[in-house]
């Protein structure tokens, strides 16, 4: 066989396995917007669950979702950042340095139902945070963290020695080079694992209905009192999410549109993941120009 | 390449005033023994060359003397800078690296402004003073003879430049800090002819108010810019003289060897 030919062949299968790829997604994704989309409406997104009756909303579901994955990014972030860069920068070549790595590896390969009973067993119980946001918070940060260790790690990687050398030979500490040179070439990398996670947070459901639980009481959205039970913002009230409840209408449910209404929170958790993506990615593009003096 | 008896060495005796020496320096990357005994004198406001094939070590050399190779290897032995061994454990390496400045083989600006290529290590160190911060970033982008070409275009990011620019930029950089030395580690070696010639104006420019130490590949390079030059060999320092002395007359079989082409 001539190389041409053989460069056909290759490139004819290639073409193809993306292809199929494209295909299922296209697939997935028109079969969950086409089924949902004509099933929301504002009053459906703006008004409480029924448990009986059809005509229920997502309002509270859909609320807890984004506080939720706000409350874990603020937990999780932090941490993981800082173990991104002392794995980048800091952590010696050697057995501990190896260690830490095969244990991120094995927590991040770790089934969201055993971190859901974990989270369960440890934080609801022992630690009596009862069903709450927060349980559901910390659970989430147990699954969460070794995927955005890792990519930060990555993205730190990826940032060329030389600029490190830069930066020391000026006589900048370590600390300085790295926050002020290295971290803002290493954004968009951070970024896209910040994202990439999110979405993992976002569709998360066995995780947390050991953890967040399953119902989701009515709050005020004008009580601003963190502290209060009543009040949207208190983190130790119990949270569905917009996930759990569509596993719940589909296997609890006794709403007679339960369809209808898992259709539509399909489609409206995928336009959220899209429109949080596209945010985050808008506000990256934009700190890394002002950061980086790009254009 | 033959073999030479690398105890034999040719080391001149400098006059003038010595801005940086090394005294008996031995330089390891973990049991690999990459310098031998290098000791040597600079004289102040004067160019060095360090040359030698890929491997001798003059890199590594060069790089032990601000202190860039501290966790990378063990360096010991003495490094003498104004009368304080800057080689010692306690030694401030941030302020070591302040006065002795480094340019790199391949250009490294900051993925910044060219401004803030310039500024950000004196921002760092806390000058705040707007006009100091302006004069220091006019000064150093005319020394590095750069200033005209980007003089209208301070915020630009600096890897909009060339690479020849961004070379200069580099050296800009370094000099922003107001070294007393600059250490440039082939820093034309990626460069086109004309940039390199004019990375050559401006180091013999730059000398009248700096201490230059530069290794480079490019013999003909070494001839036209330096004042002394030494030949390594192996991790040794096989012979230092004066640039003429060593390439019209060199004294030692290796040196005469390596300028003839035999290896490198």
């Amino acid at each position: 066989m001539n190389p041409k030919r053989t460069n056909n062949i290759a490139t004819g299968v290639i073409y193809g396995l993306v292809g199929i790829v494209v295909l299922i997604l296209l697939f997935l994704i028109g079969y969950i917007l086409f089924n949902g989309v004509p099933n929301i409406s504002w009053q459906f997104l703006t008004s409480p669950a029924q448990a009986f009756s059809a005509g229920g909303g997502i309002r509270d579901q859909l609320f807890n979702s984004l506080y939720l994955l706000v409350l874990t990014l603020i937990i999780s972030f932090p941490i993981a950042l800082g173990a991104g860069i002392y794995l980048a920068e800091y952590a010696a070549d050697n057995w501990v340095t190896h260690l830490i790595r095969t244990t991120i590896e094995v927590l991040s390969s770790l089934p969201s139902v055993v971190v859901g009973l974990f989270g369960y067993l440890f934080l609801v119980i022992q630690l009596n945070l009862s069903f709450s946001i927060l349980s559901g918070a910390i659970a989430l940060t147990f699954f969460n963290l070794p995927l955005l260790t890792r990519s930060i790690e990555e993205s730190l990687n990826s940032v060329s020695d030389l600029q490190k050398q830069a930066g020391m030979s000026l006589g900048l500490s370590d600390w300085r080079t790295i926050t002020r040179i290295i971290l803002p070439v290493a954004l968009p990398g951070i970024l896209t694992g910040v994202i990439l996670s999110a979405g993992r947070v976002f569709g998360e459901a066995a995780a947390l209905i050991y953890t967040a639980g399953q119902s989701a009481p009515s709050v005020d959205y004008g009580n601003w009192n963190i502290f209060d039970p009543a009040s949207f913002l208190n983190p130790m009230r119990p949270a569905e999410t917009l996930a759990v409840h569509i596993w719940k209408v589909n296997t609890e449910s006794v709403t007679p549109d339960a369809h209808l209404i898992s259709s539509a929170s399909s489609a409206v958790l995928i336009i959220v993941i899209l429109v949080f993506n596209l945010g985050a990615r808008f506000i990256g593009n934009w700190l890394y120009k002002k950061m980086t003096a790009t254009r | 390449m033959k073999t030479y008896n690398l105890e034999d060495k040719s080391i001149v005796t400098i006059e003038d005033e010595i801005e940086i020496s090394s005294d008996n320096l031995q330089v390891y990357y973990g049991d690999n023994h990459a310098i031998f005994d290098a000791t040597l004198k600079f004289p102040k406001n004067q160019i060095t060359s360090l040359i030698g094939a890929s491997g001798s070590g003059k890199s590594t050399y060069l790089r032990s003397l601000n202190r860039m190779n501290d966790k990378i290897a063990r360096v010991e032995g003495k490094i003498m800078y104004q009368g304080t061994d800057i080689n010692a454990k306690k030694v401030n390496v941030y302020e070591v690296r302040k006065q002795i400045g480094m340019v790199f083989q391949r250009p490294n600006p900051f993925a910044k402004s060219i401004r803030e290529n310039i500024l950000f290590g004196l921002k760092s160190n806390g000058f705040k003073d707007k006009e100091f911060l302006e004069e220091r970033l006019e000064t150093s982008l005319k020394e590095a003879a750069l200033w005209d070409e980007v003089k209208d275009e301070l915020d630009k990011s600096a890897l909009s430049l060339s690479g020849g620019q961004q070379q200069r930029l580099c050296i800009a950089r370094s000099i922003a800090m107001q070294p007393n030395i600059l250490l440039l580690d082939e820093p034309a070696s990626a460069l086109d002819p004309i940039s390199t010639s004019k990375i050559e104006d401006t180091l013999t420019e730059l000398k009248q108010k700096y201490t230059i130490i530069i290794v480079t590949h490019n013999m003909s390079q070494a001839t036209r810019i330096s004042n002394y030059t030494a030949f390594f060999h192996l991790g040794h320092v096989v012979e230092y003289d004066k640039t003429s002395k060593i390439f019209m007359n060199p004294t030692m079989p290796a040196t005469a060897d390596y300028i003839a082409g035999a290896f490198g």
